[in-house]
Parts: C-alpha cells; structure tokens; sequence
C-alpha cells in the first residue's frame, strides 16, 4: 500500500480516497460531487502543463483542477 | 398560486421537463450550467392553473456560484418540489435529494434518464425507494415523454414529507439506501465509452480537438455560404429586386425613396450598398446574416447536446488560467460567438466576480458575434483568405494578449476548474431542431427590427448631414490614428445598434484591404452593440462595466492604430 495525491496517481490505476488537506468548504465542494474519504476513484487522464485531472468515480467522470487533486490524497495497492 | 419547483443537480434534464409540463421551450443541452436563470410556465394541474419554475442545477444547498445561489434562494419559496434525479448517478443525486426533505416540503422524485439505465447495467428497485424515502419516485424519461404523465398524476396530492436521518451521517444514509435499491451488472464498454477515454487523454485528444474546430468551421462556412448562393440571394436577386424596382419607379425620387428604396448604384438596387429599408435592411439580417446564424447554432447544438463542451473546457484548461479563467470560461466564448448575450449571461457559471469580469470583458472585446462575422466573411473576404485570416487571426491575439495582461494587473486569485463530464450522448433530433428553431426566431425577432433602426437612423443621420459633421470632429482619430475615411465614423455610430449594418456601411466606403481590416476589428473590439451592453450592465454592474469599456475603447484603438502602422 501507498499514499498518493492524485497528480501523482498513474493513468488508468484507481485507488480509495483517504484524505483530503483542505478547508471545510473544499471537502463540502468534493463531497457535492461525490469525492470523499472513503471513496474509489479511478484517474481516467491528466493534461499537460498541470492541467485537470479527470477521474471516474462510480458511472461518473469529474474534472478537477490541478492544485485540488494535489489534495486529494489515495492509497493504492503497488 | 402555487409554485412547483423542478430542482436537482446540474445536467439532469430540468429543463426538458420542464419545456413538457409547459410547453414552454427553454433551451436544454448536455453540459453541467446551460440553464443559469430560472424560467417560470404554468400548467393546469385538475382544476388548479399552477406556476412551475425551471431552476439551475445544484449539487448542493450550499451555492459556490451566482447560477446556484439562484437555485438555493428559490428551493425555500416552493410549494412543492420535483427533485429531478440522474438514476444513473443515484448516490450523488441523493445527497441533494436528502437536503431537500430535510425541509419538510412536498417532494415528488423524477427519477429521470430511466433508459439509460437499462443501457449501463444499473437496475433500481423504485419500489423500495419510495418505501425508504417516503415520497412518490417515478421513473422518466423527459426526451421521450415517458412517465410525465404519471409524474402530473402525483403532483396534485403532493404532501409534506416526514422522511428522518442525522444531518451528520447524510453520506452514510445515503450509502445505506443505495446499497439497499440500486444493483449494477458488468457489461462491456461501448464505443461512446472509447470516444469519451479518446477526447479527453492528451495525446489523442488534443489532434481530436484541432480535426474537430476544422470540421466544424469548415461545415458552419459550407451550409452558410450554400443557403446564401443557392437559396437567399437567388430569392432576393430574382424575386425580390424585380418587386422593388417596380416601387422605386412608382415612388420616383425623393424622401420616401430614399428610405425604403435606398441609393441605385448604376440604376440597379444593390442590397449591400443601396441603404433602404426593404432593400439593404432586409438583405443583410435575412440573406447576408441567418444563414450563417443557421448554420453556427446547428453546428453549436449538436456540439452541446453531444457532450463535447466540457471536454474542450478541461483540454484548455491550462491555457486560460494564464488569461485568470479556467477551462469552464470556454462556453460563454462559445456562446458568444453566436450573440455576445446569450454568451454573457454563461458567465454565471462561473464562480468568482474576478472571473466574470474577465470573461465577460474578454468576450466582448474580442468574441465577434455570428452576425458580425457573417458580414465580415461577405466583406473583407472579397479580397480573398488573407483579410479573413488577419482579422480573425488579430482578434485572436487580442484575446490571448489582453487576456494575459488583464489577469496580471487585476487583483486576486481566480479558482480551479471542478467540474463533471457528462457522458456522450447521440443527440436527439427532435429537441435539436427545437432548440435551433427557437434561437434562430429568437434572432429574427431582435435583429430584424434593430437592423431596420439601424437603417433608417444612417439614413436620416446622413441626410442631416450629422455623420458628415460628426466624422469632421473625430477625424483626428478616425483619419489620423486608425487611417480611415472621415466617412467611416457613421460605421462606428451604428454598431453600437448592429455591429452586422456597421460592416455592411464600410462598402460604399471603397475601402483598400488594410483599412477593412483596420475597420472590422475596431468594430468588433471598440463597444458591445446596445443588446450586449444591456446584458453586460446588468451582469457586471454600472462600476465594472464602465472599468471594462474603458478598457473596450483604449484597446481598439491601440490595436487599430498599431495595425494601420504594420500594414
């Protein structure tokens, strides 16, 4: 097992959501759309330049902004 | 009268069922925040004529944008709420979903998409859903009509709910009932699954998008030059000139001539030059503009009920953060490239008032509209690609520039991209067509009319000899700075009313190539025509409205200047 954030995190490879470093009101923005601790998220791409990172999370895809997924922190099997 | 409310997370189809219990077509697409105002209808429920309200998306009740605060502050004055549901996203719907029982309202449940469903694998007890959440659930499809009439049936007894839980185990309740109603069935991918994995990874996506702006532009430049030569120009050149010719020998010259009639060039009516009301002003909104207004809003529509616009957003992403936007600031651009209204009004989507006034300044500076551009293609491209491709190709420049310049010199930090990728969806041809037809009588009905004021305003302006005098006092400007005919400032007048008149003006001027230039990029960058300027007003406020026209002005003229120097 080891920690990752999801910039981080390969292409393709999912793991489970076990923090998030931010504030209140970006764990409640997260958790709207689905991204909290506890969670498996799969990383479907990431863009160049330190572009959005796009995640799968259950049958849905999300795009979070680059400095967001350095927050967001999973644990993945090697 | 009692309000229904229809609420629930962005991209759900609000909107659509919402146009099916009114009859009131508001305009649905497949991204997250089309719908960034509430639209109200009625509809007779028995014998009770009911008010329902088509609010913006949430994901929550804790609003993080002016296009959700609207949605929040409404959800307190409902009578009733439908909470519209993806079926194929139930947990993240049911976060909301519990907010709003919390409130004690009647809730009824649109569990809408119920076809798609069926398509991924996922199946819902709704039996069983209704027995946990106490309150109606009933599965539709809003594109098909499917259950919206049993969804009115259950409108009329809607009740109070009395559905229970700890607001600080929400995401536990929620976890629990979906383990308890929802079962999902392994299947393969689809190719629109493949599609969606090809536009979004870098390597492939980024040649997907430039293979993608070339198919579109080429296609919006082929059906709209196609309707020009085969259908409207024909219509008017064989029909409808014959018809004026008549009338302007019966009105022989003079005042009412001239007006209605115009100017003949050579004895002939010429519906670009001639400057009469039936002539010039309904040549260019209906055969010079609507074509290509046509042609841009089927070619938008299929981009928006596809999917893809969110996918472009994350692709330039890291692009607009060096302009202060992020990737979302990509579809008021978009839009404003059809009408710099509806693309101001977008700007909603965006979360900080830094943002909005970026974009919206961005926009109106350097987003021509589909009217202006239309006669751009018809004027400047008379002398061949090169004009086209320096007008555009400035524009374009202006905006990666100003862009860059105004994030740096305007204070604070604007936020990350967050935002959800719709999947593909085959667009449904019948709510297409129904959208394209209500923008484009939408811009018969506000651009016909304001062409003809136009019209009518340069003629009267003219024969007072008040443009003439007008153009002697900016000649210092006009002349001096841009390199234009002192003539040219009745252009400049107009396109605050239709910036689509003011390029049509620069003809009878004998322009060379480098003033045309010169002229159609300060046009399009020097002020919003009236209609945009009313939207921005009201959007950005008098103080930051006045901020972004006096950067509107400075820059046209800078950038005017300059290319009248380098050309």
């Amino acid at each position: 097992m080891t920690t990752v954030d999801l910039t981080q995190l390969e292409e393709g490879k999912s793991g489970r959501v076990v923090l998030i470093s931010g504030g209140h009101g970006l764990i409640r923005r997260l958790e709207s759309l689905g991204i909290r601790v506890g969670k498996n998220v799969t990383k479907v791409s990431s863009q160049l330049m330190r572009g959005p990172v796009t995640l799968r999370i259950d049958g849905f895809q999300v795009a979070v902004g680059f400095g967001m997924a350095k927050k967001i922190l999973v644990e993945t099997k090697r | 009268m009692r309000k229904i409310l229809l609420i629930g997370n962005p991209n759900v189809g609000k909107s659509v069922i919402f146009s099916r219990l009114t009859g009131v077509n508001v305009i649905a697409s497949n991204y997250p925040g089309t719908t960034v105002e509430y639209t109200r209808g009625q509809m007779k429920l028995r014998d009770e004529e009911v008010e329902i309200i088509d609010v913006p998306g949430t994901y929550d009740l804790d609003p993080t944008s002016p296009a959700e605060e609207v949605a929040v502050q409404m959800a307190r004055e409902g009578d009733v709420i439908i909470d519209v549901v993806d079926a194929t996203n139930l947990e993240r719907n049911l976060n909301l979903t519990l907010q709003l029982l919390k409130d004690g309202k009647p809730v009824v449940i649109a569990l809408n998409l119920w076809d798609e469903t069926r398509h991924i694998g996922i199946s819902i007890d709704v039996d069983r859903l209704q027995n946990i959440l106490g309150v109606p659930v009933i599965p539709t499809c809003a594109i098909t009509g499917e259950g919206i009439k049993e969804l009115v049936s259950e409108l009329p007894q809607a009740k109070a709910n009395s559905f229970h839980y700890d607001q600080e185990k929400r995401w536990e309740k929620v976890g629990e009932i979906v383990s308890q109603v929802q079962k999902i069935t392994h299947r393969h991918h689809t190719f629109l699954e493949r599609l969606e994995d090809l536009s979004i990874k870098p390597a492939t996506a980024l040649p997907l998008a430039l293979v993608s702006l070339v198919v579109i532009f080429s296609a919006i430049r082929f059906i709209g030059e196609g309707l020009i030569g085969v259908v409207f120009e024909p219509a008017f050149e064989r029909l409808w000139a014959p018809l004026m010719m008549q009338l302007s020998k019966l009105l022989g010259a003079g005042f009412l001539h001239d007006v209605l009639i115009g100017r003949l060039v050579e004895g002939q009516i010429d519906f670009v030059e001639s400057l009469g009301l039936l002539t010039t002003g309904l040549f260019v909104p209906i055969a010079a503009v609507l074509p290509y207004v046509l042609a841009f809003y089927l070619v938008l529509s299929l981009l928006e009920d596809s999917g893809y616009l969110p996918r472009l957003a994350v692709l330039v992403d890291s692009v607009m953060h060096r302009l202060g936007l992020h990737g979302l600031a990509i579809i008021p651009m978009m839009l404003g490239l059809g009408c710099n209204v509806p693309g101001a009004m977008a700007t909603r989507v965006l979360q900080t008032r830094r943002e909005r006034f970026l974009a919206a300044t961005l926009m109106a500076i350097a987003v021509p509209c589909a009217a202006q551009t239309a006669m751009v293609v018809g004027l400047v491209g008379r002398h061949g690609a090169t004009g086209l491709g320096l007008v555009f190709g400035t524009l374009l420049v202006v905006w990666l520039t100003l862009g860059f310049l105004l994030n740096r010199f305007t204070k604070g930090e604007s936020p990350e991209i967050f935002v959800e990728i719709p999947p593909y969806r085959m667009p449904y041809w019948g709510a297409l067509l129904k959208k394209l037809s209500m923008r484009v009588k939408g811009f018969i009905r506000g651009a016909v009319p304001f062409v003809l004021l136009g019209v009518l305003i340069t003629n009267i302006l003219y024969s007072l000899g008040i443009i003439q005098f007008i153009g002697r006092l900016a000649a210092p400007i006009i002349t001096g700075v841009l390199g234009l005919p002192e003539d040219a400032v009745g252009a400049l007048i107009i396109g605050f009313l239709r910036k689509d008149v003011a390029v049509g003006m620069l003809l009878p001027l004998g322009l060379d190539l480098r003033q045309m230039v010169v002229a159609s990029v300060v046009l399009t960058m020097y002020f919003p025509c009236v209609a945009a300027f009313a939207v921005l007003v009201r959007e950005l406020g008098v103080k930051d409205m006045m901020k972004s026209a006096a950067i509107m002005i400075s820059s046209a003229l800078i950038v005017g200047g300059l290319l009248n120097l380098i050309l």
